[in-house]
């Protein structure tokens, strides 16, 4: 066998790992991104949609947000203006949350209808551009 | 001076849609008229830039809020050294921060090139032109132009983002843009190269220098990143495989896989197709990052507002992408390789594995960060993955890259012997198996973390070994003293032992990576007197304890700060003091939502990480997170190591004999006729 041969040999092997390693990290780790309706869509169709790691991404429901700092807890709604879904989550919010802003909530939907949060991200757009105020 | 900035930007994009067609054209018919006028179009186009980045920093120091850009990005209490950094801090003053690094990088390109290559710089001219013309139209024509005036003046700006506030983003940007930006110059030697079909191993000369220099300042503007990350942003780590990082690790991986395999080609005269591509990939990466930065398609804590700049870029990447491959595509065929790999036991393959591995990395982090579009094509519905994914596709690439950075360096040139084999790797092997051992009985067993850290004592010994070697032939040849032998041995081999230098900083970036591996962390509520304790990886307990919390003003903010005690195993090692951070404008109300400014007690073997969440309802209770993070001072500390190294690979010098030598020579085995 020649050298170009078992360096071809070696080259599909990793090759092969890497597409192998790729395949089953997004199997194993790869989340749903959804909308509020379109996570009750996924209800209507599979009742057994529960508990199933996922993405939500929506705006929070203004005035809906409750802290409370002692035990950490935060509760608020999401919304992307038909579906709503009611969010808890313990732990330390990000700084630029606020009722206002459209969130990333990392977790899962529970049979109580309530998702519950295991990361909550504040997707600012405008993060780093403040309005300037007329 | 908004009118001087309006006009210079117009005088740039005229001169340099001439040198560009200037370059082109001048190249192609070789004509000296129109090469000469190219470059001097490329020297305009610099010194019209310069003004008006002169203009908008003289409306940034005057504090012209009549102009957007300065009302959105300064206010007058901001501090002077963040006045200053405002030019890139915003999308509009970052373009053309970009054009104008690139002109200036054009026009030391033009200067310092030699005469030898000068066939290719018309071209390398235009290119320039071009790519700068660009960016120098997303200013005039895509609404991004930073000399806009407002109907009305403001009395105050808005100000700049408090988490921006930090002398890690004074230099963290820019050092990325040099990166991104100075991979334009091998990009338009490449593009040179192929239009002149002048494809030896010379012109590699000619940009060797430029990728070094681009990869090193992407390196530093990583680690800075990095760094403040960590200490900007209270989550606790450094690294989070956002979009925004990959887009600047993505050409960071190309270039580092053309520095290696560069030398193949060199040497061996093989590669030459696919270092041509790794060139035109890393310099379209590099637009790819722009592009993820600027446009908000894929969501990212880094990124700026979401705006219609996004379409003039990719508009640019696919063009720049189609034009560039078929030219590539039309060149193939002079591009055979002059010899061929006559073993697998040998340095050349063992680069060979080492680009397939950055690929691969490459590849699947493009894959991971682009995967909630791709997905969203394919099946309709987003799918994304996050660091979990990264994490395990890339550490055990990472793994093997880091045996091969060993590896690669002892096996010689065409193919290695056996006797060759155990002399060079009896004692580097032996130190990482002794490596492991020590890590086993110390009762370490995450498995990631043992094999990282006992394949870093495995490539450090290698490297010791080449260093220690070298020295002694120095010590026996002209009866130096060792510390002179070792001073000479890396002054007159700077590019082989200035790589190891590199390589030892990424041995110790893979063990700092992995004590990571056993962060801890704990969340308490506390009130003063109170306390929470965290028992670190070394077997000691932590205690911190809540003294109490305290309320000032600063120049620009109000602060509430905790002061909390430290005690390792009960004795006092000191405070940590995090605080909320609420900014305000010159007329004292607030700007922005209030910022964490996390405290770290930053020591060998670990940090202590701690960050104030807020109080409980205004009374002195207040929510903590404290965290132990094993080994970070070693990301700074091998960060700097990669950049010294980098450094002494790039510092100029050593005999143009020498320098010519290193090109085109070929390896003979011993015996071996020529």
């Amino acid at each position: 066998m020649n050298a170009g041969t078992k360096f071809a040999i070696g080259a599909a092997l990793i090759v092969g790992s890497v597409g192998y390693l790729m395949a089953s990290g997004v199997k194993q780790t790869g989340q749903y991104f959804l909308t509020p309706t379109e996570l009750s869509q996924k209800i209507a169709v599979d009742p057994s949609f529960y508990n199933v790691g996922m993405k939500v991404g929506a705006h929070v429901v203004r005035g809906s947000v409750t802290k409370d700092v002692a035990t950490q807890t935060l509760s608020f709604q999401v919304t992307d203006g038909s579906a709503r879904y009611p969010v808890v989550f313990h732990g330390l919010p990000p700084d630029t949350f606020t009722d206002s802003v459209e969130v990333v909530v990392e977790g899962r939907l529970q049979q109580d209808g309530v998702i519950h949060a295991t990361n909550v991200l504040a997707k600012c757009g405008s993060r780093y551009e403040s309005v300037p105020k007329a | 001076m908004t009118v001087l900035g309006n006009l210079a930007l117009w005088l740039a994009l005229l001169v340099g849609v001439w040198g560009a067609l200037a370059g082109f054209v001048g190249g192609r018919q070789a004509r000296p008229d129109l090469a000469h006028s190219a470059r001097r179009a490329v020297f305009a186009m610099c010194g019209a830039l310069l003004v008006a980045v002169f203009a908008l920093e003289w409306a940034l120091f005057q504090h012209d809020f009549n102009v957007e850009y300065v009302a959105a990005y300064t206010s007058r209490n901001l501090p002077i050294f963040y006045t200053w950094s405002a030019l890139y801090a915003g999308q509009k003053g970052s373009l053309l921060f970009w054009a104008t690094v690139l002109s200036v990088f054009g026009s030391l390109a033009l200067v310092l090139t030699p005469r030898r290559h000068a066939e290719l710089l018309p071209t390398v001219a235009g290119v320039v032109a071009l790519v700068a013309s660009f960016f120098i139209s997303v200013m005039l024509f895509g609404h991004a132009n930073p000399f806009q005036r407002l109907p009305y003046t403001p009395l105050d700006g808005s100000g700049l983002n408090p988490q921006l506030q930090n002398p890690g983003m004074v230099f963290h940007p820019p050092m990325l843009y040099l990166g991104y930006i100075s991979i334009t110059i091998p990009f338009a030697f490449a593009i040179a190269a192929l239009l002149a079909k002048r494809l030896d191993a010379d012109w590699l000369v000619a940009i060797r220098k430029w990728t070094l220099l681009s990869w090193l300042f992407l390196s530093i503007g990583i680690c800075l990143g990095m760094w403040w990350a960590y200490v900007e942003l209270g989550w606790g780590g450094y690294w989070a495989w956002d979009p925004v990082e990959n887009a600047s690790l993505l050409p960071w991986l190309t270039m580092t896989a053309f520095l290696h395999s560069v030398m193949v080609q060199e040497k061996r005269g093989m590669l030459r197709k696919w270092n041509l591509a790794l060139i035109i990939g890393s310099w379209l990466l590099s637009i790819f990052g722009t592009f993820i930065t600027r446009s908000g398609v894929i969501s990212s804590v880094h990124s700026f507002t979401q705006s219609s700049v996004g379409y003039f870029f990719l508009a640019f990447l696919v063009v720049a992408a189609a034009a560039s491959f078929t030219l590539y595509a039309i060149r193939l065929p002079l591009l055979t390789a002059e010899t061929q790999l006559e073993s697998m036991v040998s340095r050349e393959a063992s680069f060979l594995f080492n680009n397939l591995l950055l690929i691969g990395i490459a590849f699947s982090v493009l894959w991971g960060t682009l995967f909630p579009i791709l997905s969203e094509l394919v099946q309709g519905t987003k799918v994304t993955v996050g660091p979990p994914f990264f994490n395990q596709v890339n550490v055990p690439l990472g793994l093997a890259l880091l045996a091969l950075t060993g590896i690669g360096p002892l096996i010689a040139w065409r193919r290695a012997s056996l006797p060759n084999l155990q002399r060079q790797f009896a004692v580097p092997a032996t130190a990482g198996g002794f490596t492991l051992l020590v890590l086993l009985v110390g009762g370490m067993r995450d498995l990631y973390a043992l094999l990282a850290i006992a394949l870093g004592g495995f490539v450090a010994a290698t490297i010791v070994q080449e260093f220690a070697r070298g020295a002694r032939a120095r010590h026996r040849q002209y009866g130096e003293a060792y510390p002179l032998a070792l001073a000479r041995l890396l002054g007159r081999n700077r590019r082989r032992y200035g790589g190891y230098i590199v390589h030892t900083g990424i041995v110790i970036l893979f063990v700092a990576f992995a004590g990571m591996a056993f962060k801890t962390e704990t969340e308490a509520t506390l009130r003063p007197g109170e306390s929470a304790s965290l028992r670190s990886p070394y077997g000691h307990t932590y205690t911190f304890t809540h003294l109490g919390i305290s309320q000032y003003d600063a120049l620009n903010r109000q602060i509430t700060a905790a002061t909390v005690e430290v005690r390792r195993n009960g004795k006092p090692i000191g405070f940590l003091t995090p605080e909320k951070r609420q900014h305000v404008d010159g007329l004292g109300r607030p700007t922005f939502q209030p910022s964490t400014e996390p405290a770290i007690m930053s020591m060998l073997r670990e940090d202590l990480y701690g960050v104030l969440g807020g109080t409980v309802d205004g009374t002195e209770q207040a929510v903590f997170r404290f965290t132990i993070n094993p080994l970070v001072w070693w990301v700074w500390y091998g960060g700097m190591v990669v950049a010294l190294g980098g450094l002494i690979v790039m510092w100029p010098g050593g005999s143009p004999a020498a320098r010519r030598a290193q090109a085109g020579y070929t390896v003979r085995l011993v015996g071996e006729k020529p």
